[in-house]
C-alpha cells in the first residue's frame, strides 16, 4: 500500500509523507465508520437529518448514540495503544514491548475490575483506576529491568510473567464476582459495542494530552534510542526522561483499556509497520502511529459490526485477524532489510 | 587535565572494583590504560566520565570538582566511546547528530549547521555514505566509525575510548588510530584510551598507565625502557623487539620464566 514511500531518498520527506497520507487515509476511515454499519446511511440524507435539526429522527438518533462515539471510540483507542507501543519499544529498547505484551493492558484490565466491584456505580473512577493499573505494571517492569544488565529476551521474559499475573488476577476476580463488570467478555476480548459519549470525556482528554505531551518528548525519546549509558554519557538525565515517557505510555494505554478493554494488538503491530516504512525517527513514528492506529481500529471495527450483520465480533478478534496477515508480510518483506535482534 | 584522587568504587559491597586510586592525565598527550582483564580500566573511564560516581575521593576536571557539574556541562568537557553492545535504534546520521545534545537548549531541533557538522564528521571518519541507513544494518566496523564519528561531533577537549579498534580489522584500526592521533595533535585534544594491544598502544601514544586490581601498577612515558620491564612483570609475557628505521615493533610471548607470573 505504502511501496513507493521506499523510493524517496531523505527520511524527513518519507515521515511527511507518510503523515500527509496517513491523515487522508484516516478521513476516509472515519467517513466510512460514520456512514456504514448495519445500517448503511447515505451521506445525503445523514446531512440532510443533522443540519435540520430533527433530534426525534432515529437517523439522527443512531448516528449521535451509537455511530458517532463508536468511530471516536475507535479512533482514541487506536491511537492511544499504537502511540503508548512505540513509547515502550523505545524506552525498553525492545521492539516486542507494547502494552499488551508486557502487562500494561492487563494492568490496567485488572484495575478496571476491581474499581468495578469497590465502587460499583463510580464509572467516573475507571479511567483513573486503569491508568494506576498500568502504571503499576510499566513501572514493575522498568524497575526490575534497571537491578542489573538485562537483556532484550529476559525483560520480555519479564513483561510476560507480569501480564500473566495480572491476567490470572482478572480472571479470579470475574469468577468470584461474575456480576463485577457487565459484558465481562467483551472487555476481555477488546470491543466497542454499547460505548457512549460520556464513556469517552475523561479518557479523550488522556489520550489527546498524551500524544501531545509524546509529541513534545520525541526528540528525548530518540536519544533514549541510543542506550542508555550513550544517552547518559551525552548528558541526559535518562532514569528522568524514561521515567516520564512511561508515565506517558501508561495514562494512553490505560486510557484506552478503560472504555475500550483489552484490545491490544494493535500497540504491537502499527509501531512497527510506522518504522518499517519510515525509519525510526520519533517526532513522525509518534504521529504517524497515532494516525494509523486509529484508522485501523475504526476499519476493523467497521468489518467486526458488518461481517456477520445482526451478529458482532468483539473489534479485539477483528484486529487480530486483519493484524495478524498485514503483520507477517511486513516481516517476511523485510527480513532481509532490517533485523529485529532480540 | 583529568585528576583523580584517592578514588573508591565498587558494583558490589566488600568487591571493590578500584580502591584508592590517583591518576593525573596531562592534557594534550594520548594516554593508555592497559591491564590484565577486569582490572577496572573501564570503570575507570566509567568514573572520568561521569556515568558513575565514585564512593571515595574525587575526580578533577581541570580545576573543577566533576561532581559539582550538571550532566550536560560534564558531556561538553568530556566524550566517552564505551564497549557497549546495545545497537542504537535510528540512522546512523541521526546517532551522529545527536552527539550535539550537550549543547542543545530545551526543545529547539537541530539547525542546520549542526547537520552539516555531524555530515563533515561523517566524512572525516568515513562512514558518510552510510549515514541514511540504521545502525542495525550496519557491519562491526561501519558502526565503530559511526562512533567515532559522534566523539568527533560532541568535540571536547577530553575524549575517553574504551577499547576503539574492537571490531576493526587490521588496515581500518589502523586508519581509527591515525584518526585519532590528528584528533590529538591538529585539534589538540586529550586522549585517554584502553587498548589491549600492547604494539599500537606503545606506537601511538604518549604514556602509558598500567592497572592491576583496581590501582596503578605503574605509569611510562613510551620512550622509557623500563615500560618493557613493566609488561614483563603485569603480563608475563617475554617481550622481543625489533626495530626498523621508522618503528620498534614489539612481539610478546609466554613467559618461560613461571615466576614472573604474579
Amino acid at each position: 500500500m505504502f511501496t513507493f514511500l521506499k523510493f524517496s531518498a531523505a527520511p524527513d520527506k518519507k515521515g511527511w509523507l507518510l503523515l500527509v497520507i496517513s491523515i487522508l487515509f484516516l478521513t476516509v476511515s472515519v467517513l466510512l465508520g460514520l456512514f456504514s454499519g448495519a445500517s448503511f446511511i447515505p451521506p445525503s440524507v445523514l446531512f440532510k437529518v443533522l443540519f435540520s435539526g430533527s433530534t426525534k429522527d432515529p437517523v439522527y438518533r443512531i448516528f449521535m448514540t451509537v455511530r458517532l462515539p463508536r468511530v471516536l471510540g475507535a479512533l482514541l483507542a487506536g491511537s492511544g495503544l499504537a502511540v503508548s507501543g512505540s513509547i515502550l519499544q523505545t524506552v525498553f529498547h525492545n521492539p516486542l514491548a507494547s502494552p499488551n505484551i508486557i502487562g500494561v493492558n492487563a494492568g490496567a484490565g485488572l484495575f478496571v475490575l476491581i474499581c468495578s466491584i469497590l465502587f460499583p456505580g463510580a464509572r467516573e473512577l475507571i479511567p483513573f483506576a486503569a491508568f494506576l493499573g498500568g502504571l503499576l505494571a510499566s513501572v514493575l517492569i522498568l524497575l526490575i529491568s534497571m537491578t542489573g544488565r538485562m537483556s532484550q529476551l529476559l525483560l520480555v521474559l519479564t513483561g510476560f510473567v507480569i501480564n500473566s499475573l495480572f491476567t490470572a488476577g482478572m480472571n479470579g476476580v470475574l469468577i468470584l464476582f461474575p456480576d463485577a463488570y457487565v459484558g465481562a467478555g467483551n472487555f476481555l476480548a477488546g470491543g466497542l459495542s454499547g460505548i457512549t459519549t460520556a464513556m469517552l470525556i475523561y479518557p479523550s482528554f488522556g489520550i489527546l494530552g498524551g500524544i501531545l505531551l509524546s509529541l513534545c518528548f520525541a526528540k528525548g525519546l530518540n536519544h533514549l534510542g541510543l542506550g542508555t549509558e550513550r544517552a547518559s554519557a551525552l548528558g541526559m538525565n535518562v532514569p528522568v526522561t524514561r521515567g516520564l515517557a512511561i508515565v506517558i505510555a501508561a495514562a494512553l494505554a490505560g486510557a484506552a483499556v478503560s472504555f475500550a478493554g483489552l484490545i491490544g494488538f494493535v500497540g504491537l503491530i502499527i509501531p512497527h509497520a510506522v518504522k518499517l516504512l519510515i525509519g525510526t525517527d520519533n517526532r513522525f513514528v509518534l504521529p504517524g502511529s497515532a494516525l494509523l492506529g486509529g484508522m485501523f481500529v475504526i476499519l476493523c471495527d467497521l468489518f467486526a459490526r458488518t461481517l456477520f450483520v445482526p451478529y458482532e465480533l468483539p473489534v479485539g478478534i477483528m484486529l487480530s485477524f486483519m493484524g495478524c496477515p498485514f503483520f507477517l508480510y511486513l516481516i517476511l518483506k523485510n527480513r532481509s532489510r532490517r533485523d529485529m535482534e532480540c | 587535565m583529568l585528576k583523580m584522587e584517592g578514588v573508591s568504587y565498587s558494583y558490589h559491597k566488600n568487591r571493590p572494583i578500584i580502591t584508592n586510586l590517583d591518576l593525573d592525565i596531562k592534557a594534550g598527550k594520548i594516554t593508555t590504560i592497559a591491564g590484565p582483564n577486569g582490572c577496572g580500566k573501564t570503570t575507570v573511564l566509567k568514573l572520568a566520565s561521569c556515568l558513575l560516581r565514585p564512593q571515595t575521593g574525587k575526580i578533577l576536571l581541570g580545576e573543577k570538582d566533576i561532581s559539582h557539574l550538571s550532566k550536560k556541562a560534564v558531556a561538553r568537557e568530556v566524550s566517552v566511546l564505551l564497549q557497549n553492545n546495545q545497537i542504537p535504534d535510528m540512522n546512523a546520521l541521526r546517532a551522529v547528530t545527536a552527539a550535539r545534545y550537550p549543547y542543545q537548549t530545551s526543545f529547539t531541533g537541530y539547525t542546520k549547521s549542526e547537520e552539516e557538522m555531524s555530515e563533515y564528521a561523517m566524512e572525516l571518519t568515513g562512514c558518510k555514505e552510510f549515514r541514511h541507513k540504521n545502525m542495525a544494518e550496519l557491519s562491526g566496523g561501519e558502526r565503530q566509525r559511526v562512533f567515532l564519528a559522534m566523539i568527533y561531533n560532541q568535540d571536547t577537549p577530553l575524549i575517553l575510548l574504551d577499547e576503539p579498534t574492537t571490531y576493526l580489522d587490521i588496515h581500518v584500526t589502523y586508519e581509527m588510530m591515525e584518526l585519532i592521533r590528528t584528533l590529538n595533535r591538529k585539534q589538540k585534544k586529550t586522549v585517554v584510551m584502553v587498548l589491549h594491544d600492547l604494539n599500537l598502544a606503545l606506537q601511538y601514544s604518549d604514556s602509558l598507565v598500567f592497572m592491576r586490581q583496581g590501582g596503578i601498577f605503574d605509569i611510562h612515558t613510551t620512550g622509557d625502557n623500563h615500560i618493557l620491564e613493566s609488561i614483563r612483570t603485569l603480563f608475563g609475557v617475554e617481550v622481543r623487539t625489533f626495530t626498523d628505521d621508522q618503528n620498534s615493533y614489539y612481539c610478546f610471548a609466554q613467559s618461560t620464566d613461571t615466576d614472573a607470573i604474579l
